[in-house]
């Protein structure tokens, strides 16, 4: 009878085993697995296989953009899908400071990204949301946004204007918080 | 009627569910709970599953691209077959979902309904808030129209604040580095499967938790809720003198769902879908985007939080919101259930109600906002221009030329981001409306730049005409002084 019971419980314990055996075989492969599932849902921020964020795009020839005259252009985003619909295309406001140095301005309000107009008349932008203001160097002029409208690096070459772009500019990015900087590589 | 028998008892035989079922809805309930206010929480799952039901429906037909949800929404509002009122029912579900979810909550926390043994019931209904929300802003999204995309823009901007992993969050919120296709298509995955999944897992251990522990009695003043005797307490109440749920309290509930669903489709068919509006096409920038009902209090919110301030409030607001939630049932998971000893938690419902209310209010009309066409489509009222001098009327034209009317009203029309100026001299002398014009603050910007110094001149002395008639306007009385006449000069 005794040997009968200790076979018994010999046994549940050696298929116990096996489970937690099994288990743990489980749990090396599910974490082998979070690898490439936790790589693939990360892809938007690794960009492994992108390139091309942040590129020179053209907004078009110069003489579009009369002197001490902000006018809306747009550029086609550089990183695309067959199914992006209108998105891929984005306004920007670019002013002819002097003939010589522009200012392309992000038609995103600092604030929460609204689309800013331009009032020629007023020399103001001024965004539909929350009433933010600009004066016509971007600088806030009014309401919650913290700071000046969001710049473009631009460069003049072979007569047309380009400025670095790809990103939606947002208050937290430091591509962003670098506004006001600008290359006049001719 | 043997034949139904028949087929019933062959089933039976098989599944063996007819005997829990019976147990389940004639399990007794306190008599008192057969109320009309017991009754948001059933309502909420019927409009959770009509939400269902039309949410595949639409799938039918919709198209989850950003080149081509936009165009099947119009195929759906026009081309299909009664596709508009499914529509309908889906968007104004969504609304009464939202408003019952809160009206349940209300409810609950009123009778006392989160205190032991139910704070685990709690908890999960506050996911279950959440997870609501966040199938409302998703919804929102899939309406990939004008104010989906600036939605999304708001949302990212919003999510770019957090410290450190901001801009990481943005790029994952939005699948890449701009709102594109790869948005929709996660905010679909999010509104179909993700979310939709966690909601039904919710309500399913919510509704497990009702049964297992019963509906909450209807709270008496003075009757004390202790962990040491509640439960002995609540089963001699519900077997004493409880009553079966079915038939008993179950016809209020099934009563008050079909009036729910009838005024949900009453709504639809009368006001309609919800838009979609213009194409989500950004390089059309003449739009005012605006959130759905149930975000229209936080549009209003970040249009007063002071911009020092917003970035905070904004991350460490919402996160106190849900903790103070979760919190509630272990900080008072005892003592008095009824509302009419609980004079605190009444104020905090009739503050949260009153502040929600008129955001909202205030979200719907958005007086912050420039009324961005005032200046060229809203004129003058004549009794302004009646008998002024040329150099007034010339002020008149460099007030719209200038788009002061986008933000100042006269005679109601106009925009209120600033002050109404039909009685502006009142308030400011000469002098005064000219600093005011020249170097703006209090968040008016500086027009100095703007207006040469004749236009500045015409401005104020339009200005200065704004009064009502028989009130003098304001002057610097000194002025007089210093130049050594007994009246005032109109100008140096």
């Amino acid at each position: 009878m005794k040997a009968e019971t200790t076979t018994a419980e010999n046994s549940m314990s050696r298929r116990a085993l096996l489970v937690k055996i099994g288990l743990f075989f489980n749990g090396i492969i599910g974490a082998a697995l979070v690898v490439p599932v936790a790589r693939y849902l990360l892809s938007p921020v690794t960009r492994e296989k992108k390139g091309g964020y942040d590129s020179w795009l053209s907004l078009g020839e110069v003489e579009k953009f009369p002197a001490g005259q902000t006018r809306l252009a747009t550029y086609r985003n550089p990183v695309v899908n067959a199914w992006d619909g209108d998105t891929d295309d984005i306004a920007c406001w670019v002013r002819n400071v002097d003939g010589q140095n522009f200012q392309v301005f992000a038609i995103n309000c600092a604030h929460l990204g609204c689309p800013v107009r331009w009032f020629a008349q007023s020399n103001l932008f001024m965004c539909p949301c929350h009433g933010g203001a600009y004066y016509q160097d971007g600088s806030r002029a009014s309401g919650p946004p913290e700071r000046g409208l969001f710049q473009y690096t631009y460069k003049v070459e072979g007569g047309n204007l380009f400025i670095k772009a790809g990103e939606m500019p947002t208050p937290g990015q430091p591509v962003a918080n670098k506004a006001g900087e600008k290359t006049t590589c001719a | 009627m043997r034949l139904i028998e028949k087929v019933g008892d062959w089933f039976e035989l098989r599944l063996g569910l007819g005997k829990s079922i019976g147990e389940v809805v004639a399990h007794p309930v306190p008599r008192e709970t057969a109320s009309w206010f017991y009754v948001f929480g059933s309502a909420a799952l019927t409009v959770f599953m009509l939400q269902i039901v039309t949410g595949i429906l639409l799938a039918l037909i919709y198209v989850p691209s950003a080149g081509e949800a936009w165009n099947s929404l119009q195929t759906l509002n026009h081309a299909v077959s009664l596709g508009w009122f499914i529509r309908a029912l889906h968007g104004w579900g969504s609304n009464f979902m939202v408003a019952i979810v809160l009206i349940h909550m209300v409810q609950v926390f009123l009778f006392g309904a989160y205190k032991f043994p139910r704070e685990l019931t709690w908890v999960i209904g506050v996911l279950l808030l959440l997870v609501t929300l966040g199938m409302a802003f998703t919804g929102q999204v899939l309406r990939f129209d004008q104010d989906a995309y600036w939605g999304l823009g708001i949302g990212a901007s919003i999510a770019s604040r957090v410290p450190v992993v901001g801009p990481w969050t943005v790029n994952l919120m939005l699948g890449g580095p701009i709102i594109a296709g790869a948005t929709l298509s996660r905010f679909f995955a999010l509104h179909v499967f993700v979310i939709p999944g966690l909601l039904i897992a919710f309500v399913g251990v919510h509704l497990l938790m009702v049964l297992k522990l019963g509906i909450n009695e209807w709270p008496m003043p003075g009757r004390i809720v202790r962990r040491a005797t509640y439960l002995e307490e609540y089963h001699e109440q519900t077997h004493k003198d409880g009553e079966p749920f079915l038939p008993y309290a179950a016809w209020k509930d099934i009563f008050f769902s079909a009036f729910i669903l009838l005024a949900i489709a009453v709504c639809a068919v009368y006001l309609g879908p919800f838009g979609p509006s213009g194409r989500p096409d950004p390089t059309i920038i003449q739009t005012s985007p605006r959130p759905d009902f149930f975000f229209l209090w936080l549009y209003a919110l970040l249009s007063f939080l002071p911009p020092s301030a917003e970035t905070p409030i904004l991350l460490i607001g919402p996160a106190i919101g849900i903790v103070v939630l979760l919190a509630l049932p272990f900080v008072a998971g005892e003592g008095e259930k009824s509302w009419k000893r609980r004079p605190i938690a009444v104020l905090t419902i009739l503050l949260v109600a009153v502040t929600l209310g008129t955001l909202t209010h205030l979200g719907g009309n958005a007086p912050w906002s420039p009324v961005m066409n005032a200046w060229s489509s809203l004129p003058i009222p004549s009794e302004y221009l009646d008998h002024r001098t040329a150099l007034e009327r010339r002020g008149a034209l460099v007030f719209q030329v200038k788009q002061c009317h986008n933000c100042h009203s006269l005679d109601q029309q106009g925009g209120k981001r600033g002050p109404a100026l039909d009685r502006v001299a009142l308030r400011l002398n000469q002098d005064q409306l000219i600093r005011q014009v020249i170097q703006g603050g209090g968040n008016m910007p500086a027009y100095g730049k703007n207006l040469s110094p004749a236009e500045t001149t015409a401005l104020v002395a339009f200005l200065e005409t704004l009064h009502p008639v028989g009130q003098t306007p304001a002057h610097d009385a000194s002025r007089a002084v210093a130049l050594g006449a007994g009246e005032v000069s109109p100008r140096p």
